[in-house]
């Protein structure tokens, strides 16, 4: 039995961000992170190989300085890495990056007992998407928005939350979880995993390696395998400059509520 | 004629997912077909929903006031809860035999499941959590110059994308406008070269509208078939949240906390409960407080959270973090109670206060609170 966990580098929004003065993001400029759902799903994958004794195998797609990530999941007690890379991959939008990173993963191998872990969503896009379209690709069962996950056997019981409330559903391995910040507690890396996280297994799968895949066609993957298109990107205009009011006692509150009453906003 | 999302040609009408649970409705249903209806009219072309569920025919019926000419309904005992298999294969099905150009999903959790796996399937393109949707090209560019900071010269020379050598006139395709990293950039994604385009909504966002003459509702209860062999899924029980959620989503006043109150936890909620209550509003919260476990996650606001935009946002103790104001910076008027001036908060604020959370929100509350009885 194993776990394969999708996982992405993502610029850190808690932060400041710098924006180019075309609209486009300057990344360079900003830390990145592991994306933080994504934890979430590893450590469900870890707490899972602690109970069962499974392999834990993180995915990306993304440049090579990714590798840095990989690492420092390995150094946390994932078990192995696959780095999926390359210039024909760029471009892609959620349709052709699930193409690819379900390429990837089949070509890696599932299993009968084997689970797919991804993070609900990644603080760059916000999209939910490539989750469950990549168990589309797979032609596997997904559940999203896991809060609760116990396994028995080739069965997974789990909780899937809703805005209001949740549903408890069973479903079969191989299928395709992912995972929200509620399910857990990241773990940090410990000793032993970051002494040996330089001699864990990292395997890079260009284009060259995933190209004969019956998912991989230069039609279904990259910009020109991309069903949507950007047709602009832009900054919203900044919001007229706001008040700062004089003071903080009494006069200053009486001052506000009497702007907001003068306002009609209360 | 076999299937093919190519050939855009073939497609026509505009179909809304409405979502219903437990016999149902959900609000952001409605909100999307007013939404649908703006652009059925821009498309000169019928508005359609589609209903999957058990014993559902009533909900149907009451479509024709948002806007809807037809609803296909789909009625099983199979469809009684949502499953993503079930549900996936209806609306593929559907899909494929009317071929609406547009579909658009409420963007709940039960949304965001279904529609990436159909677009998936169905090979078009979803653009994620829309806040904006335009078909007509002037209206698109009219809400350009207001929203965004592009030149005019940028903004009048849209209308065809290029494409691999190829010109695309995007004149008539749905222009789907969505915040990325944290509302700091917004991007408008077209799908021109697949149908349907679909997107999904974040709820709250499109306005309902109720026709004063509803329309001629046609209801359509097309051929389809089910079977357990369908199912990978078993759902085992579906709970409603015992306690009360909080709806920050329709709050007109909304007071939020963050790691300001950490001091002392209690009295800061508190006092958040307090003005929240002299206001007529929720206590919503940041990350940091959630994450601490001093408020329940349903209280959240901001890109991980909720977004919302109510009349009045009041933030306590919260320093404005990108992903923060991902969630509230669309609010009618925000108002912010800081100790340090530099918070991030302060430049989105329309009026700011400099000041100790602790000593500052029981004068306010005093404050509102004679104004309001003088009126």
């Amino acid at each position: 039995m194993k776990i394969i966990v999708t996982v992405k580098q993502v610029p850190d929004t808690s932060g400041r961000i710098a924006v180019n003065p075309d609209g486009t993001l300057n990344r360079a400029s900003m830390q990145t992170i592991i994306n933080p759902d994504d934890l979430n799903a590893i450590e469900a994958a870890l707490d899972l190989k602690d109970e069962l004794g499974c392999k834990v195998v993180a995915i990306t797609m993304g440049p090579p300085p990714a590798e840095g990530m990989l690492r420092e999941l390995m150094a946390m007690g994932v078990d192995e890495s696959i780095l999926v890379s390359g210039r024909e991959f760029s471009g892609s939008d959620t349709y052709a990056t699930s193409q690819i990173l379900a390429a990837a993963i089949d070509t890696y191998g599932i299993d009968e007992d084997d689970i797919i872990m991804s993070g609900r969503q990644a603080i760059d896009g916000d999209t939910a998407q490539v989750g469950p379209q990549m168990a589309e690709k797979l032609g596997l069962p997904q559940v999203s928005y896991a809060g609760e996950i116990k396994k028995e056997g080739n069965t997974l019981t789990i909780k899937r939350m809703l805005e209001d409330g949740y549903m408890t559903l069973r479903v079969k391995t191989p299928c395709l979880v992912t995972c929200i910040k509620e399910l857990n507690t990241p773990r940090f890396m410990n000793v032993w995993d970051i002494l040996h996280t330089y001699e864990k297994p990292l395997k890079v799968m260009d284009y060259e390696a995933l190209k004969d895949h019956p998912l991989m066609d230069k039609s279904t993957i990259g910009l020109q395998g991309s069903p949507t298109n950007i047709l602009t990107s832009f900054t919203p205009p900044l919001k007229g400059a706001g008040r700062i009011l004089e003071g903080s006692g009494k006069e200053t509150t009486d001052e506000l509520a009497g702007i907001l009453s003068d306002k009609h906003i209360i | 004629m076999a299937y093919d999302s190519r050939d855009i040609a073939s497609f026509k009408n505009v179909w809304v997912f409405c979502e219903q649970r437990q016999g149902k409705m959900m609000p952001t249903s409605y909100e999307l077909l007013s939404e649908g209806r703006k652009l059925a009219n821009e498309l000169n072309v019928d508005l359609c929903g589609i209903l999957l569920g058990d014993d559902i025919e009533e909900l149907a019926k009451d479509l024709g006031k948002y806007g809807a000419d037809k609803v296909y309904v789909y009625d099983s005992p199979f469809l009684k809860n949502y499953t993503t298999e079930g549900y996936t294969k209806i609306i593929c099905e559907a899909v494929q035999e009317f071929k609406p150009e547009i579909m658009i999903f409420g963007a709940s959790n039960i949304g965001r499941d279904l529609a990436p796996r159909c677009a998936a399937r169905l090979h078009t393109g979803l653009c994620a959590d829309c806040t904006h949707l335009d078909i007509d090209m002037p209206n698109y560019k009219d809400f350009l110059r207001e929203a965004s900071t592009l030149t005019e010269e940028r903004i009048s020379g849209l209308g065809v994308i290029r494409l691999f050598g190829e010109d695309h006139d995007i004149n008539m395709d749905m222009k789907m406008t969505r915040p990325a990293f944290g509302g700091n950039l917004m991007a408008s994604i077209v799908c021109p070269r697949f149908r349907p385009s679909m997107a999904t909504v974040r709820p709250g966002v499109m306005k309902k509208v109720v026709l004063e003459t509803p329309h001629a509702c046609e209801i359509i209860h097309p051929d389809f078939v089910l079977t357990e062999g369908d199912f990978d899924t078993e759902v085992l029980e579906v709970v409603k949240a015992a306690r009360k959620m909080v709806d920050l989503i329709g709050a007109d006043y909304i007071v939020s906390v963050g790691r300001g109150i950490s001091k002392d936890i209690e009295g800061g909620i508190k006092l958040a409960e307090e003005l929240a209550d002299v206001l007529g509003g929720v206590v919503g919260s940041s990350r940091a407080v959630v994450d601490a476990g001093w408020l329940p996650a349903d209280h959240q606001v901001g890109q991980t959270g909720k977004t919302v935009h109510p009349k009045v946002y009041v933030a306590l103790g919260i320093s404005g973090a990108i992903q923060h104001q991902a969630g509230m910076k669309d609010s009618g008027t925000i108002i912010a109670v800081n100790k340090n001036e530099t918070a991030p908060i302060f430049e989105i604020a329309d009026y700011g206060i400099v000041g100790d959370l602790f000593k500052v929100t029981p004068l306010l509350i005093d404050s509102i609170k004679k104004i309001k009885e003088e009126k």
